[in-house]
């Protein structure tokens, strides 16, 4: 988005300056505001719509960005644009991966792939690494657990794959919702080609964005959903594992 | 320098006694031989160790029976309001007590302070008072006689220094716009080189003392000269006495240790003679792991230990240093909460050639922590480079976050002001070993200093005038430039008053509690630091910067002080999120204090320093303090040594280590203290991850670039703050629970039910 002073802005929702969960070391994560799907058990919502961010200059985002690029280096990690959605901003988080690269910054995009399609060659050129998740492998059960459909999520990790792009899939288990074997499969048989994926990860569901639905005001549908055990997750790691997937 | 040289040259020294030879025999040559050289030593004979952790043994049956007799004892001890036992006649010496025992047929290394493992001696010395009331706040009384010697016919430090004191220094601590200073106690911070006990022998020390007196026989009897030469008369006495204390244990330590075993024991017990005299605030033991090492690998090659005996060695040394007791008050643990001592032992380091000071027997002090559990004791500081070996990295990382006993400091950002063999007093302060002491000066609350400026020097919570009447500030809105107009004379008159202060302690510490074996174990010339001291500087800067960026309105009470602030203007910058807005300013007022304190004489010509250091008393300074202008209520507590508040660092890990990581160490040469809280979660998946991902922190964080040298200090402490509730209801489950706090570390149930909740409420670093 251009602002008045003809500068490019884009809408933050926060940054975590000392991420380790989100790429490989310690990294400065940009979380951008506003995102098209609407998952049930989203853990940012207020990350959901853009304009509940603060809208900021390219140039104030990546003031703040720059002096980390020595530390995060050392730290052996890089910088990660999530949200909410980056690809709902895509000229921003171009712009952002960009100057990150030509700091030799090493760069991931964490993002649903629903947007994949906003995502020029040239933006994914800027980065070093996608975070895709991939949240269910039955359609129908993807389209139930964020409202969207999961074509342009496996057309864009079949890009990725085509670009050699380095890839990290995550996957949200949620009892109940998306932590049927069937579903499960059928992810698994769709990434055991694809060479780029480095690594898959299965994240347990967790209550800890329950308050920020209640704080919205937003029905929160999985108030009674608990949260995987350990032998859920065992039981849905096996599943990959029959695939020769490893996860973590 | 060939060996047959050599030995004529001891022949010389040594006549024709062989028994150095022996005891020397195998190692390299060097100029070490004929002069106290230990460093020189160090660097010919070390053994770089690369590798990891896989060669490090478990306990030995009788390491862990021991262990669990002294852990038997530690439950005592805090069953018993925190003191086990105490000498209520003897005054303390070398040769005070005869041998005492734990359980003298396990014990590989041996000695303890008195007669019987946690009895705590009585040093009246440094103030009787506060040997008395330590004694009756645990229901014993000291003997009559030794309060009548102590009172009326030898003068105390304390007695000499309250001789001395004026109104403004009087009026200053008992607001407690200065804290803590070594008035009533001793004043520590000093390390002796005990290694030289072992590597050279008592005679060969005794005989270089009296070399080093013989300088200084010519001219003039000066006042000067005549005190060293009465100095060096008392460390030719004490090395004497630290030889019939040794007797007691049936050991001869005149000649040099000739194993490890004996290096290990000689260099206990030249700390073990510290600690028997010296009731010091902190009472380190330098830097002797890397030391030691030569010998253990000579006894290695000679086939005479096996690893399992070594770190059992190791092991019975580190159990002695975590049974290191002093009497005190309970207003002192109230300041330096948890009964600590600072142990402090280095480890880690790169040689000024480049070499990394890393040992096997790095990793066997390390894992001492596996061996007999988390402790506080020795407080293990790896001085942290980016060129140590990431085997060795990770390890540290690993045991940081099994833990939580570990702080770190920046070996590149000292190295070039301390050289290779510097060891760290306490918790933050450099110093070459054996060339080099402080005089401790606890320090001052700059956050106060500022609500002073703001009430022309009246008290907030007392109302009385302590500093010189100035104008106080009336308009109902602060004015950045009037406040910062009124501070700078403010922090003028703090630094002159604090500064004399000082010079009066350590003149009557030097006078009347002088640390003769620990000076017997320095060289001739010594550096000396004034080391000054701030609290509170997250605080201060906060609040100029509220005042700055916001509109901050003065609450004032019917006389006129302000006693509360309400911010107006919204949210204002703070410190800890890599805001230049603020962190600037926190930079401006230690640069400025600093320079307004060089500006002062300081007592025997020492160096001014200052550090950014609470240990737990920012807890009491909190309580000492009222409303600030940043949103901090009156008595709640500040943020422990140069950490951001509570809370108010928004933007993750990195920009609170990048705030305080910007800190000039340049004006804070005595260290910059900075503890880091993270639940496991926030620093990875996986252990692996979690490792890596450690050490990444610790590398960015120490690491130079753009805006920093790098950063000085931090405290690791990695667990979940349902732990620390948990361990709050049902201590009695966690006995070994170890936490770092500014500078140090403790056990979690020995604090205070206030500094408990204190370090509870503080930011853990966690991510959704």
């Amino acid at each position: 988005m251009i602002n008045e002073q003809n500068q490019l802005t884009g809408y933050i929702h926060s940054v975590e300056t000392g991420g380790t969960v989100d790429g490989p070391g310690v990294r400065y994560v940009v979380f951008l505001s506003g995102c098209p799907l609407r998952c049930q058990y989203c853990h940012n919502p207020d990350m959901m719509k853009m304009k509940r961010g603060t809208q900021k200059t390219i140039d104030d985002v990546w003031g703040d960005i720059a002096p980390y690029a020595s530390f995060m280096k050392r730290a052996k990690g890089g910088i990660t644009i999530s949200g909410g959605e980056p690809l709902a901003q895509p000229d921003f988080t171009h712009e952002l991966l960009k100057r990150a690269k030509a700091h030799g910054m090493h760069t991931a995009l964490d993002t649903s792939g629903f947007l994949g399609e906003k995502a020029t060659d040239e933006l994914l050129d800027n980065v070093d690494l996608v975070l895709l998740d991939i949240k269910s492998g039955i359609p129908e059960t993807y389209m139930q657990a964020t409202g969207v459909s999961l074509v342009p999520t496996l057309n864009f990790a079949l890009r990725l794959e085509r670009l050699n792009k380095p890839m990290w899939i995550r996957f949200v288990l949620v009892p109940g919702l998306t932590d049927d074997p069937d579903n499960i499969e059928r992810l698994a048989e769709f990434i055991k080609p694809l060479k780029a994926i480095e690594r898959v990860d299965i994240l347990p569901f967790h209550k800890m964005g329950e308050y920020k639905w209640k704080d919205m005001g937003m029905d929160y549908k999985l108030k009674d959903t608990h949260e995987p055990t350990l032998e859920e997750i065992e039981r849905a790691r096996a599943i990959f594992a029959k695939h020769g997937i490893e996860t973590r | 320098m060939s060996t047959q040289t050599q030995s004529s040259q001891s022949e010389k020294l040594w006549g024709n006694d062989n028994t150095v030879e022996k005891s020397w025999r195998n190692f390299k040559t060097g100029p070490w031989m004929n002069e106290i050289n230990v460093r020189d030593f160090i660097l010919r004979n070390f053994t770089l160790y690369e590798g990891d952790d896989s060669f490090l043994q478990g306990p030995t049956t009788n390491t862990t029976k021991l262990w669990e007799k002294v852990s038997g004892l530690m439950k005592e001890e805090r069953k018993n309001k925190g003191v086990l036992a105490a000498d209520t006649k003897v005054v303390a010496s070398l040769v005070s007590h005869k041998a005492g025992y734990i359980d003298n047929s396990m014990e590989e290394i041996v000695g303890l302070q008195t007669d019987a493992p946690l009895k705590r001696a009585i040093m009246p010395a440094g103030g009787v008072r506060m040997v008395a009331n330590g004694l009756e706040a645990y229901g014993w009384k000291l003997d009559e006689d030794v309060e009548e010697v102590y009172s009326n016919q030898r003068k105390t430090h304390n007695q000499g220094v309250f001789d001395a004191y004026n109104d403004d220094m009087r009026a200053c601590r008992s607001s407690g716009i200065i804290t803590g200073l070594p008035d009533a106690y001793g004043r520590g911070r000093i390390i002796g080189d005990y290694r030289r006990v072992a590597l050279y022998g008592i005679d060969r020390l005794i005989e270089d003392k009296n070399a080093q007196m013989a300088t200084y026989d010519d001219g003039d009897m000066t006042e000067e000269i005549i005190r060293a030469r009465e100095e060096f008369s008392d460390q030719i006495r004490a090395l004497q006495d630290l030889k019939t204390m040794a007797s007691f244990y049936g050991f001869d330590i005149s000649k040099p240790a000739s194993s490890a075993k004996e290096a290990i024991q000689w260099t206990y017990f030249g700390y073990l003679g510290a600690v028997k005299e010296q009731n010091g605030a902190a009472m380190s033991l330098g830097r002797v792991s890397t030391f030691l090492d030569a010998y253990i690998e000579r006894d290695l090659a000679e086939g005479k230990a096996t690893e399992s005996e070594i770190q059992s060695y190791i092991d019975h040394f580190v159990m002695k240093l975590r049974m290191v007791r002093f009497l005190r008050t309970p207003e002192y643990d109230e300041l330096f909460s948890g009964d600590p001592v600072w142990v402090t032992e280095c480890v880690g380091g790169v040689a000024e050639d480049g070499r990394p000071l890393v040992t096997k027997n790095s990793f066997r002090f390390m894992h001492t922590l596996s061996n007999l559990g988390p402790a506080p004791e020795p407080n293990i500081t790896v001085l942290w480079s980016q060129r140590l070996p990431e085997n060795f990295k990770k390890f540290c990382a690993k045991t940081s976050i099994d833990t939580s006993s570990i702080q770190y400091e920046n070996d590149d950002l000292m190295r070039p002001y301390w050289g290779d063999d510097y060891g760290i007093a306490c918790c933050v302060s450099a110093m070459r070993i054996g060339k080099q002491m402080q005089f401790f000066g606890a320090r001052v609350n700059m956050a106060k200093c500022l609500l002073y400026a703001i009430n022309g020097g009246r008290d907030e919570k007392k109302g009385n005038q302590v500093a010189p009447k100035q104008a106080p500030i009336t308009t109902e809105y602060l004015s950045y430039d009037e406040v910062m107009d009124k501070l700078e004379p403010m922090m003028e008159w703090l630094a002159k008053t604090y500064v004399n202060a000082l010079n009066i302690i350590h003149f009557m510490h030097d006078k009347y509690a002088y640390e003769r074996l620990l000076f017997a174990l320095h060289d001739r010339d010594i550096f000396r630091t004034m080391a000054c001291g701030m609290a509170g500087l997250s605080v201060a800067a906060d609040s100029l910067a509220a005042i700055k960026y916001g509109k901050v309105k003065v609450v004032r009470d019917e006389t006129g002080l302000a006693v509360d602030y309400i911010q107006e203007g919204g949210e204002t910058p703070t410190f800890g999120n890599n805001d230049e807005r603020v962190d600037s300013i926190a930079r401006w007022l230690m640069e400025s204090f600093m320079n307004k304190i060089r500006s002062h004489h300081t007592y025997r010509n020492s160096t001014p320093t200052q550090s950014i250091l609470t240990i737990t008393s920012n807890v009491v300074y909190g309580k000492k303090t009222g409303a600030t202008p940043c949103g901090r209520k009156a008595g709640e507590p500040f943020a422990p040594g140069a950490n951001p508040m509570h809370g108010r660092d928004k933007k993750g890990a990195v920009a609170s280590m990048m705030s305080v990581a910007k800190l000039p160490y340049k004006h804070s040469q005595d260290g910059i203290s900075y503890t880091f809280s993270i639940i496991p979660k926030a620093l990875g998946k996986t252990e692996e991850e979690r490792v890596d991902h450690m050490v990444g922190l610790l590398d960015g964080y120490f690491g130079e670039n753009q805006c920093t040298e790098g950063g000085h200090h931090i405290n690791v402490n990695v667990f979940d703050r349902e732990t620390l509730m948990d361990a709050m209801e049902h201590p009695e489950q966690y006995p070994q629970l170890t936490i770092r706090v500014s500078g140090y570390a403790v056990n979690f149930i020995k604090l205070t039910k206030e500094q408990q909740l204190d370090v509870i409420n503080r930011t853990f670093h966690a991510q959704d």
